[in-house]
């Protein structure tokens, strides 16, 4: 299991395997936001929160079809299902080395653009609170995606429809955090629902997704 | 070791049934070639001894665990070099340190720092084949393991076959190269699911790679 993290991370950092995509997209996107709704502090700031949380879960999104889909077309994923790894091993391995390469980096650039948004104060501890609390469920979540779009070809939008809408409740809670920290309001509640939501998902989805996967493997 | 035994399998392929009736035994030591026209159900039936998809009817023994899949895609990093690849894998079948070996008999040393992704077709193979070594496991299912490998390769492929086999392996070969194996050749399209012929020809063509 670790050696297939150790592979996917040193897969993901080579050259061609879309490392800083995803933070990339998410610089873009938050600089775009002044451009779209002009640089007013008093506009911009009440609505920070959850712009950069929905750029954080699209620039999560943007490199889910990844997961599986590179190990499928080269063969890769018939010999892990072979291999003696559990296939919820080799589910979990995957989602955290997706969340090492996409997650974390957005965790810790997110406060630094949360100033392009005039996000008051407090509000960028919490944010870079809420997304490490919350991109764990968001990598879990787009796995299960994955694996089950993994046959289909240009499976990749059909994704997206599938991923998305359960995103909702973490979205929800995570904006909420930050919003609430900005507001100088206690964020414990929802960081305590966003914590249940990411620990949730890492119990259930790695079943989950193995069994998405032996579906697909037929 | 025990035998790889099959009995009274159905083998289907996009819930089209192509093989049924199949039964045989390769002893260890010995090895077995599956012949028969493309679309028979060769790459379906070595999925399924595999364990990837569940037979339709019948037994397979000894289990999964026993048993390595050589597919014609081989599982290689485009951007890995060869060394990091067959570390992964041996790793993965807890080898540790053993690719040496493996890297001469297929005559992979000189390339063991290249990318994988600069590799000819005919090394990449050799690469997708020298992982089988590295699986520790006794039988060994290979699929069209020649395709563009040149006469030397083959040779090499055939004594590393072979080596395998004297040390008590077992192989199941899907080929139409001769191999210089002695070895029994089985033909599938005796066990030709019946009910579903014509169906099953024309979905099978396009279904098996």
């Amino acid at each position: 299991m670790t050696r297939i993290f150790l592979r996917d991370l040193r897969l993901g950092v080579r050259a061609g395997g879309g490392f800083g995509l995803g933070l990339a997209f998410f610089l873009i996107v938050v600089v775009l936001v002044p451009f779209g709704i002009g640089p007013e502090t008093a506009r911009l700031g009440p609505v920070a929160p959850g712009i950069l949380w929905i750029g954080a879960l699209l620039a999560c999104l943007l490199s889910l079809d990844r997961v599986f889909a590179l190990d499928r077309e080269d063969g890769a994923l018939d010999l892990l299902a072979t291999a003696p790894v559990p296939l919820e091993g080799v589910a979990l391995a995957k989602a955290a080395a997706h969340w090492i390469t996409t997650g974390l980096p957005l965790c810790l650039a997110a406060p630094a653009l949360a100033v392009l948004l005039a996000l008051p104060w407090p509000g960028h501890l919490w944010l870079a609170v809420s997304l490490l609390a919350g991109t764990p469920a968001l990598s879990l979540i787009g796995a299960f995606g994955a694996a089950l779009t993994v046959g289909l070809r240009r499976g990749g939008l059909l994704l997206s429809l599938l991923v998305l809408p359960l995103y909702v409740p973490t979205l929800i809670f995570g904006a909420d955090v930050a919003r609430r920290g900005a507001e100088g309001l206690s964020p414990l509640v929802p960081l305590a629902l966003l914590g249940a939501v990411s620990l949730g998902c890492l119990a259930i989805l790695p079943f989950a997704t193995s069994a998405a996967l032996r579906v697909n493997l037929r | 070791m025990s035998a790889l035994e099959v009995r009274d399998l159905a083998v289907s392929r996009g819930g089209v049934p192509l093989l049924e009736g199949l039964s045989f035994r390769v002893a260890p030591g010995d090895a077995l070639i599956l012949t028969g026209h493309n679309g028979i159900g060769k790459t379906s039936l070595l999925r399924t001894l595999a364990g990837l998809q569940p037979p339709q009817a019948g037994r397979v023994a000894p289990g999964p665990d026993r048993i390595a899949f050589g597919a014609h895609s081989d599982g290689m990093k485009a951007t890995l070099s060869v060394a990091e690849n067959l570390e992964f894998w041996a790793g993965l079948h807890g080898l540790r340190g053993g690719i040496e070996g493996v890297l001469e008999e297929f005559d992979l040393a000189p390339l063991r720092d290249r990318a994988a992704q600069h590799l000819s077709a005919g090394q990449r193979r050799r690469l997708g084949l020298a992982r089988m070594g590295l699986t520790g496991r006794p039988v060994w299912l290979l699929d069209e393991p020649t395709v563009s490998l040149d006469a030397a390769s083959v040779g090499r492929f055939a004594r590393a076959v072979e080596r395998h086999l004297a040390g008590g392996g077992m192989a199941v070969l899907a080929t139409h190269v001769d191999l210089g194996l002695a070895a029994p050749r089985l033909d599938l399209s005796t066990f030709r699911a019946a009910p579903e012929v014509a169906r099953g020809d024309v979905f099978a063509e396009g279904a098996v790679e």
